[in-house]
C-alpha cells in the first residue's frame, strides 16, 4: 500500500491509496484533473504528465529514454518530470507528492 | 415543494468516446443524469490493447478496464451495459431499447463507433474458428480457440494494422501464421512502401509469412479446420481465420433518425450532428480537420477522446472546437510505431535513420509541406513531427535526411 499526491492544476491537494498498477490508472479512477491517460499507460500520448517534487525524486527514479523523449511534447517539462503511466504502484513510492502538470 | 426535473444526457456507445463523453461532462460541471449504453456487457475497456498485448498477457479484461465500476459510481454516470438501443426518435427526444423501453434525453451522444467488416466469402460464414477482432468477446474466442488447437495454423486475412498486430501476437502465442494481403504491399493504404518493406521483413524475420497479392475466394470447410482459398488457386489450411479487412460504421440509428450521414455521421466543428441536440463523437464521425482543410473519418482513440471533450464542453455552453492533428501508435513484436498527422496526398518521403538498429523515421511531404511522420522505435522523431506540423515549420529535407546530425527542431529547420 503507498499514498499518492496529487496536486492539481487549480492548487487541490489529493491523496489516495494505492496497491498495484500504473500511477496513472490510480488517478484516472479517481478523476484527477489533468490526467487523462489516452492511450492507456503504453507511453504514447503524454496526457498523464507529472512533475515529481525534487526531495521525492529516489522514490520514483527518473524517466526511461522514450519517456524522456515524449516529455517533450510538452514545453513545461523538466527533471523532474514524469509520464505516470510509467509509475509502478508500490511500497517504495508510499509519501509521493506528484504535481499534475499543467 | 416543487422539485426542478434534472437534464438527461443519453450516450449511446461506451467505448474510449463514450465513457470518456460521460467523465468529460462531469468536469464541465453537467449537473444531470448521465445514461450510458452499450450491447457490450463487459465494463468500458481499452481497445488498442486487445490485439497486442491483452492477446498474449493472461489477464482478464478486469486489468484493461477504462475506469473501475466504483468510479462511475463515484462519478453519478449510470452504465447499462448488454443493453441495445435499437431507435433514435429526434423529435420525441426519446430512445428505443430492444426490450420496447423508451428513454427520453434532453441530449444525446452518439458514439457508435464501427465494427468489423465480414466479406461476402464463400464458406466464411460457416468456417471453424473464423473471428474479427473489435471486442473482449472476440479476444476470448481467439484465445481459446488457440489454446484448444494442437497444430495452431492461423490465417489472418488482410494486412492492415489490426492484421498485423494479432499476427504479431498470434505467433508469441505459438501459432504457425500465415497474412494474406490483397494489394501488392500490405499497409498499402496508410503508408509509404518504405514502412510496407519494413514491416513485411519485421514479420518475416519472426517466422510469419507475409504474402501479397493474395485474393481470398473461398473457404473450404472440413470437420475441425479450413482451407483458405485463394484466386490464384494458392491454399493455406487453417485451424483459425482472423479477419480483419476494415470496418463499416455504426451509422443505421442516425441514418433512421433522420441524421445527416456522408462518409460517417456528419459533425460540426463542436461535434454537433444536423440535429442541435444530438453530438455524434469517435469513429463514426464524417468531421472537419481544419489544419488538413478537408472532412474526414478517423478510426483512433485520439479522435474519440478529443472530439468526446469537446462535444461535452459543447453540451455544457462551452465554446470549445475541435482542431488537432491525428496520432495513432501500433505495437509488433518489439517494435513501437507512433503516427501523426495525415499522408494523404504525399508527394515525397524522407526516410530517416538512426544509429540505433530499427530505429527510423518516414518524413511525408506535400512539396514543401510536412504532412505526417512514421516514427518507429523513435519518440523523439514522433515528438519533433508532431510540433513541426502543428506549428507548420518548415523542415530542410537534406538536413532531416543526413543522419550524422543529431535529430533536433535546430538541426532540422530550413534556413
Amino acid at each position: 500500500m503507498a499514498k499518492i499526491t496529487f496536486i492539481t492544476s487549480d492548487d487541490e491537494t489529493i491523496t489516495l491509496e494505492g496497491t498495484s498498477g500504473s500511477v496513472m490508472a490510480l488517478a484516472v479512477d479517481n478523476g484527477i484533473k489533468g490526467i487523462d491517460g489516452d492511450c492507456g499507460g503504453v507511453c504514447s500520448c503524454a496526457t498523464c504528465h507529472v512533475h515529481v517534487l525534487p526531495e521525492h525524486v529516489s522514490k520514483t527514479g527518473t524517466a526511461s529514454e522514450i519517456e524522456t523523449d515524449m516529455l517533450e511534447l510538452d514545453d513545461d517539462a523538466d527533471e523532474f518530470s514524469r509520464l505516470c503511466c510509467q509509475l509502478e504502484i508500490t511500497e517504495a513510492l508510499d509519501g509521493v507528492v506528484l504535481r499534475v502538470a499543467k | 415543494m416543487s422539485e426542478t426535473k434534472k437534464p438527461i444526457c443519453v450516450i449511446i456507445g461506451a467505448s474510449h468516446g463514450g465513457v470518456n463523453c460521460a467523465t468529460a461532462l462531469r468536469k464541465e460541471g453537467w449537473e444531470g443524469d448521465i445514461l450510458l449504453f452499450d450491447a457490450d456487457p463487459v465494463l468500458p475497456y481499452h481497445r488498442p490493447p486487445l490485439s497486442k498485448a491483452y492477446l498474449t498477457s493472461n489477464d482478464g479484461i478486469d486489468k484493461n478496464v477504462l475506469k473501475s465500476a466504483e468510479s462511475y459510481q463515484k462519478e453519478d454516470i449510470t452504465l447499462n451495459l448488454g443493453v441495445k438501443v435499437v431507435a433514435i426518435h429526434a423529435k420525441e427526444q426519446t430512445i428505443t431499447l430492444e426490450d420496447g423501453t423508451q428513454q427520453n434525453y434532453d441530449q444525446l451522444v452518439l458514439a457508435t463507433g464501427a465494427r468489423p467488416v465480414i466479406p461476402p466469402i464463400e464458406g466464411l460464414a460457416t468456417a471453424q474458428n473464423a473471428f474479427p477482432l473489435r471486442t473482449a468477446a472476440h479476444v476470448a474466442s481467439i484465445k481459446k480457440g488457440i489454446n484448444a488447437s494442437a497444430t495452431k495454423r492461423v490465417v489472418v486475412i488482410g494486412g492492415g494494422y489490426i492484421g498485423l498486430e494479432t499476427a504479431a501476437s498470434l505467433k508469441r502465442l505459438g501459432a504457425e501464421v500465415v497474412v494474406l494481403e490483397r494489394e501488392s504491399r500490405i499497409l498499402a493504404r496508410v503508408t509509404a512502401p518504405e514502412m510496407s518493406s519494413f514491416f513485411h521483413e519485421l514479420h518475416h524475420q519472426n517466422g510469419v509469412e507475409v504474402l501479397t497479392g493474395k485474393n481470398v475466394s473461398a473457404i473450404e470447410n472440413n470437420d475441425a479446420s479450413n482451407v483458405v482459398v485463394c484466386t490464384d488457386g494458392s491454399r493455406y489450411p487453417a485451424d483459425m481465420i482472423i479477419v480483419g479487412v476494415g470496418i463499416l460504421v455504426n451509422k443505421e440509428l442516425a441514418e433512421q433518425a433522420g441524421i445527416k450521414i456522408e462518409n460517417g455521421i456528419v459533425v460540426n466543428e463542436k461535434a454537433q450532428t444536423s440535429e442541435a441536440n444530438i453530438y455524434a463523437i469517435g469513429d463514426c464521425t464524417y468531421h472537419f480537420n481544419p489544419h488538413y482543410n478537408r472532412f474526414i473519418r478517423l478510426e483512433s482513440v485520439q479522435n474519440a477522446v478529443d472530439q468526446s471533450k469537446i462535444a461535452a464542453a459543447a453540451i455544457c455552453g462551452g465554446a470549445s472546437v475541435y482542431d488537432t492533428i491525428p496520432w495513432f501508435w501500433s505495437d509488433q513484436y518489439d517494435v513501437k510505431l507512433q503516427m501523426v498527422g495525415l499522408s494523404q496526398g504525399y508527394t515525397e518521403v524522407v526516410v530517416r535513420k538512426e544509429d540505433k538498429p530499427n530505429s527510423f523515421s518516414v518524413w511525408y511531404f506535400n512539396e514543401d509541406t510536412l504532412l505526417s511522420v512514421d516514427a518507429v522505435n523513435n519518440a523523439k522523431a514522433y515528438v519533433l513531427g508532431t510540433k513541426a506540423i502543428k506549428q507548420k515549420i518548415k523542415i530542410d529535407k537534406w538536413k532531416l535526411f543526413d543522419s550524422t546530425s543529431i535529430l533536433k527542431l535546430d538541426t532540422i529547420v530550413a534556413d
